[in-house]
């Protein structure tokens, strides 16, 4: 099984996404460049975490017009698998693929800290691993974090189950309180309405292995193995 | 041509830069400064002859220099200095 991990000039994440990746069994990922005008042939896309184009303009604006931004919207659409951690996030937010957007953090704060965060969807592509109510601990690391949606769009968040992971207290609470970010509904991470892709802030990249603190990360990327799986063995 | 483009946040998204800088001025001085909301300006100097050049630039404006999800733009033309 074979994920491509797409590097853009700022990307700093890379590394960690590929070291993630390769110590999960099955699983094998490899660079992909931003210049490069296709990204088929790949079991699912991760956009890692960075500082892409600098954030100039606002974080993912730049990024989202890449030469292989075109083909990732198009496996998306397809219904390939696509996770976009952090600025990954952002730029998924910027080109369309996921609602809303991800704004400077409500403290103006860069927050960098382990949190808790609480599995809404028990059944998703990317969490079918956890049962509903599960907490994950990963770390964030962002000063642009705060997911913002107007009403409607956030209505239909939650109708169609698309919040997949939301801040929580160590007690699995969400609440004010342990929101790092400002973030509208502690929302940590969406899909889109085909789950099929999924943005968010914390770092299960960073979270693999017990000695950085948590392996709770792998469960992420775990489930993707699994969806793909099931999905070839449908297939075959 | 030269034109302005100016981006502020929508009246419904947060700005909590906007919200510092109002308290900031509170305390200096400016009890009376009811809210700041603070976005971004971009000077642009455009070679005029190109065609649609309006409807382009607009184009850009929704896609790159803003993002309508969370911000307005106005196009402003600098007058005089064509």
């Amino acid at each position: 099984m074979k994920f491509a991990i797409i590097q853009f000039p700022g990307s700093n994440c890379d590394q960690d996404c590929l070291a993630a990746l390769n110590g999960i069994p099955g699983l094998q990922a490899e660079y992909v460049w931003h210049k490069e005008t296709t990204v088929e042939g790949f079991d699912a896309i991760v956009l890692p975490g960075g500082f892409s184009y600098g954030d100039y303009l606002r974080c993912g604006a730049i990024a989202r017009f890449s030469p292989v931004m075109p083909s990732v919207v198009d496996q998306a659409r397809q219904g390939k698998l696509v996770i976009g951690v952090c600025n990954g996030f952002q730029i998924l937010c910027e080109i369309g693929l996921l609602p809303g957007a991800l704004i400077r953090n409500r403290s103006l704060h860069f927050v960098c800290d382990m949190v808790a965060l609480r599995v809404e969807v028990a059944d998703s592509q990317f969490t079918h691993g956890c049962a509903q109510g599960t907490l994950l601990r990963m770390p964030v690391a962002h000063g642009e974090g705060c997911f913002f949606a107007d009403d409607a769009t956030l209505r239909d968040l939650n109708e169609h189950r698309q919040v997949i992971l939301r801040y929580a207290s160590p007690d699995g609470r969400v609440n004010p309180a342990v929101n790092p970010n400002g973030s509208l509904e502690n929302i940590a991470g969406i899909c889109n309405r085909g789950g099929n892709v999924f943005g968010l802030m914390p770092h299960p990249d960073r979270a693999c292995e017990a000695r950085l603190g948590s392996a709770d990360g792998a469960i992420i990327f775990q489930s993707m193995v699994e969806t793909i799986k099931t999905a070839r063995a449908r297939a075959a | 041509m030269k034109v302005n483009v100016v981006v502020t946040p929508k009246a419904a998204v947060l700005d909590p830069q906007g919200a510092a800088v109002r308290d900031a001025m509170q305390h200096l001085g400016m009890p009376e400064v009811r809210s700041v909301r603070i976005g971004k300006y971009l000077e642009i100097d455009i070679d005029e002859k190109a065609p649609d050049l309006e409807s382009r630039l607009h184009a850009l404006c929704r896609d790159l220099l803003s993002n309508p999800v969370i911000e307005d733009y106005e196009v402003q033309k600098r007058g005089g200095e064509n």
